[in-house]
């Protein structure tokens, strides 16, 4: 059986836990799950709960890039949560600041930042005549 | 690149699984050593690093784990080696944001600023050894 890291649905919705030191190929399976899934149930927000990660190296942050912009041309917002300290300080030595990507200190704040963005998203569609930022 | 070597470990890197082992087995030896949190998590994160560079450009390799011991202090040396192609323009290669592959070519400047100390011998043709130590 191929290893596979599991993606929740929760209404418009995808949660996702990253619990295990992921190596690469896990890491672009995880990539390629998720997009395909905000495609499929049409989701508008992406959480990443990253709090069990003791490192984010520049493969697995550039991952993270990538889902984020995928998400963003799929029409769904992505927030990562949980950053240890200690991963947020050597992450920015190693010369990664994470540009692009939306962080939130835990997953209540994430969820909180992903509703009122996919809100604000849906009201300003709404209007007809207002454009993406 | 001075101190005694007090013992060692030789951990092999064929494939992405053994970049995780590298990275769970310098975690040992920095919680062995009683590094702070911070000093683990950036000495595991450079051994993610050079492992999956030895990986990746040098077709694989190993990496010794040492114990140093110079005076009073102790530290930690990694020693990534492989016989792959080697380095032809090690300044360039060392340089943030240059990269031969598909990475975003953070990781020897990375991991050089997340170590203490570092040295790279490498030649066309002669493989790569990468060398980083940490002190406590």
């Amino acid at each position: 059986m191929m290893e596979r890291i599991p993606i929740l649905r929760m209404g418009n919705y995808l949660l996702v836990t990253i619990q295990v030191d992921m190596h690469d190929k896990l890491a672009l399976t995880l990539q390629d799950d998720l997009t395909t899934r905000i495609s499929e149930v049409n989701a508008k927000g992406v959480l990443i709960d990253i709090s069990s990660l003791e490192i984010v190296d520049s493969f697995i942050g550039r991952t993270l890039a990538n889902i984020a912009s995928m998400a963003r041309v799929l029409d769904a917002h992505t927030v990562v949560v949980g950053m240890q300290p200690a991963v947020a300080i050597t992450l920015v030595e190693l010369g990664m600041s994470l540009p692009g990507i939306r962080t939130a200190l835990n997953v209540e704040s994430g969820m909180e930042y992903l509703r009122e963005t996919v809100t604000s998203h849906q009201e300003s569609d709404d209007d007809g005549d207002s454009t993406e930022d | 690149m001075t101190g005694t070597v007090l013992k060692t470990e030789t951990v092999p890197i064929a494939n992405s699984s053994d970049v995780v082992q590298v990275r769970q087995r310098v975690r040992m030896w920095t919680l062995e050593l009683k590094f702070s949190l911070v000093d683990q998590t950036k000495i595991v994160t450079a051994a993610s690093e050079l492992g999956r560079n030895t990986l990746e450009y040098g077709g694989g390799g190993s990496l010794e784990i040492a114990l140093l011991e110079d005076g009073i202090r102790r530290g930690i040396r990694l020693k990534f080696s492989d016989q792959g192609p080697g380095i032809p323009d090690l300044q360039l290669a060392l340089k943030d944001g240059f990269t031969s592959g598909s990475g975003l070519g953070l990781g020897l400047g990375g991991s050089k600023r997340l170590m203490h100390e570092f040295d790279i011998q490498t030649a066309p043709g002669k493989g790569t050894t990468v060398t980083a130590i940490r002190w406590k």
